[in-house]
């Protein structure tokens, strides 16, 4: 695996680009995750962007998936539900007109079905810079990474917990954008407590990559990113936000990002 | 060499298998794959497991002919008795190997998912006398329509969780199954149950499973001094299909995986990727794996193992299917022909030989008779307004 393009400066992509500035300036990178497709989604981007995020992943709600718990999986549900496809979220991606790195979080077999280059293609052209895939582990990773590096588009990969200590740097060699560091053994949900294994892991990998390192999975309110960004770059924060959508609409994400923003911005 | 040879390196059989699993996954995958590869090799363990077979399970399985309805299908029709085996089902060849390598490797609980409920009683089982701790994820559509298999798990001391997600059947306890590892992966060994999932599980569940085939190849010479013309299973995710079919791959053997009309995956022979291989499976035009129906549980799961995607690319297996309204002629034409009550599962490969009988005339037919009917006799009832 090549890493001809780590520490490379002015090789990175869009997003990996700004999150290294913004680190290198003292802020901690926040990305909130919201489900593609359901009602009033792009709302909440316009929304937790204009409260302080990074960037948003955007979930293409597949109907197997098997990373997520149940507020991402009843929202993937809602959202399919009332008709989205990976297509009808691109579309409408277009017309956010936000000035923050968008990437999209997805399962293999949405790629897989589209083909690899024509959805890598489609991702560039909807303003896409990244793309997260939770059941894609490195060993399978080949034929999209060279897909999406051609389109240039990032490809985040993940960290886990039960990662040996030599894999931790193949799977940084291969990540662009950042380095997601899962939080927990387990899929996405809130949890009460923030994991020991999250400020661990993300320890392990701030030692070997100098690649963005963001913490998702079970960080769960403001308290917990501040904690686990003592440690690392930053947060995605996914079943929370989500669980705001689904209760209180759109704006409620947003004055959430904006209470996480505020906690991260006072803790740096 | 056989053309059921080990997997890629990658665990691929030909374009299909693979390992697409969440990054915390992948370590306990490759811990499986060599543990099993240790204990494969192991004369002990296979000693172990052997034993356990002949004196628990109650193997090896005997053959049945069908003379009544043989003569009237103008076939001679021979039944593989996996039925007869402890637990009722050839779901417990592969849970006793598991269970063992389990405890082999130190994990201390196995969670598992089932359709009709075969391999949830078959792990259940195991769990009890291996001293193991025992969660069943079930399909809530399942668990109602299984209702006497839900309390033997419970009976057993296993835990069953009805899943109420997606379609709330098969697929959907797979998935729990697999959000339930990814957080004990510590301690728990995932049992799955048929020749799917990551790599290892297609090759291990197969190899767990050679036993059928090896038997049923050593019988039927036995009975009629040849390999049988035909060999046919049902194929959900295709574990008793590819076990039947390892003894006779490199022979002359016609072999038939025969799936549910609702869930025909092969048919449609349009690969994807979903609960960790890349096989056939049954997808929108968008990638989202679609429900399968079909009248019986076992069978309701939209893909196959990637085993069977290979077999079918090189058309060295043929996979027909059949509807509900046959499987249930032939449901009934078993027991009243024979005194045999299959699993509807089962019923479903007696169906396509059936259908198939008048282009089969005076040839030897092998089928697996890879579960009994019991669980399926309430089901039956309703359905058969008796």
């Amino acid at each position: 695996m090549s890493d001809s393009t780590v520490g490379v400066p002015g090789s990175f992509g869009v997003m990996e680009t700004e999150f290294r500035a913004k680190r290198a300036a003292g802020r901690k990178l926040l990305v909130p995750y919201v489900t593609g497709g359901l009602e009033g989604w792009q709302d909440a981007v316009r929304a937790v962007v204009a409260a302080g995020a990074d960037a948003v992943e955007i979930g293409i709600p597949f109907s197997d998936p098997v990373m997520d718990g149940p507020v991402i999986q009843q929202a993937s549900q809602a959202a399919l539900d009332q008709g989205a496809t990976p297509v009808s979220i691109l579309h409408e991606v277009r017309a956010l007109d936000v000035q923050v790195p968008l990437a999209v979080m997805l399962y293999y077999n949405t790629v897989h079905h589209a083909g690899h280059e024509r959805f890598a293609a489609s991702l560039r052209d909807a303003g896409v810079v990244a793309c997260i895939v939770p059941d894609l582990p490195l060993e399978e990773s080949g034929e999209w990474c060279a897909a999406a590096d051609a389109a240039g588009v990032e490809t985040v990969m993940l960290a886990a917990p039960t990662a040996p200590d030599e894999r931790l740097p193949r799977v940084c060699a291969r990540a662009r954008g950042f380095v997601y560091s899962v939080g927990l053994l387990g899929v996405t949900g809130e949890r009460s407590a923030l994991a020991d294994t999250a400020t661990a892991l993300a320890r392990r990998l701030k030692v070997v990559t100098d690649v963005p390192v963001l913490v998702g999975v079970g960080v769960s309110n403001a308290e917990q990113a501040v904690q686990v960004t003592r440690v690392a770059d930053g947060v995605v924060m996914g079943a929370s936000v989500v669980r705001r959508i689904l209760e209180s609409g759109p704006d409620a994400a947003g004055d959430y990002v904006a209470e996480v923003r505020a906690a991260l911005d006072a803790a740096g | 060499m056989s053309l059921m040879a080990e997997p890629s390196a990658t665990g691929r059989f030909g374009e299909f298998g693979g390992r697409f699993v969440p990054e915390t996954l992948v370590p306990a995958c490759q811990e499986l794959e060599a543990a099993f590869a240790d204990a494969w090799a192991d004369p002990v363990f296979r000693a172990e497991l052997d034993h356990v077979l002949r004196t628990y399970a109650g193997r090896p399985s005997i053959l049945t002919e069908c003379k009544n309805l043989g003569e009237q299908l103008g076939i001679r029709l021979v039944l593989k008795r996996e039925d007869l085996n402890h637990t009722g089902s050839h779901k417990i060849n592969n849970v006793l190997g598991q269970a063992l390598l389990a405890k082999r490797m130190g994990k201390k609980r196995l969670v598992a998912e089932t359709g009709a409920g075969q391999h949830g009683v078959a792990s259940a089982t195991a769990a009890a006398l291996l001293g193991m701790e025992c969660k069943v994820y079930m399909g809530a559509v399942d668990v109602e329509r299984q209702a006497l298999n839900v309390f033997r798990m419970k009976l057993l001391g296993s835990e069953v969780e009805a899943v109420h997600s997606g379609s709330r059947t098969l697929k959907d306890a797979v998935n729990e199954a697999m959000r339930d590892w990814v957080a004990t992966v510590e301690t728990t060994h995932y049992c799955l149950g048929s020749v799917m999932g990551p790599h290892p599980y297609p090759f291990m569940v197969r190899e767990f499973h050679r036993v059928i085939g090896q038997e049923a190849r050593a019988q039927s010479i036995e009975m009629f001094g040849d390999v049988p013309d035909v060999v046919v299973a049902c194929v959900g995710g295709g574990s008793n299909a590819i076990g039947i079919f390892s003894g006779f791959v490199d022979d002359r053997s016609r072999l038939v995986g025969v799936e549910p009309a609702g869930g025909a995956a092969v048919s449609r022979a349009q690969p994807g990727v979903v609960h960790g291989m890349r096989s056939y499976l049954m997808q929108d035009e968008y990638g989202q794996v679609q429900e399968a129906h079909s009248i019986s549980a076992g069978l309701d799961y939209p893909g196959v193992g990637p085993e069977h995607s290979y077999l079918a690319s090189i058309h060295r297996a043929e996979y027909p299917n059949v509807t509900d309204a046959e499987v249930i002629d032939a449901f009934q034409l078993l027991a009243s022909t024979e005194g045999i009550i299959p699993a509807l599962e089962c019923a479903h490969a007696l169906a396509w030989i059936v259908r198939a009988a008048p282009t089969m005339q005076g040839q030897t037919v092998l089928m697996n008779l890879s579960g009994r009917g019991d669980k399926d006799v309430a089901q039956m009832m309703d359905v058969l307004g008796k």
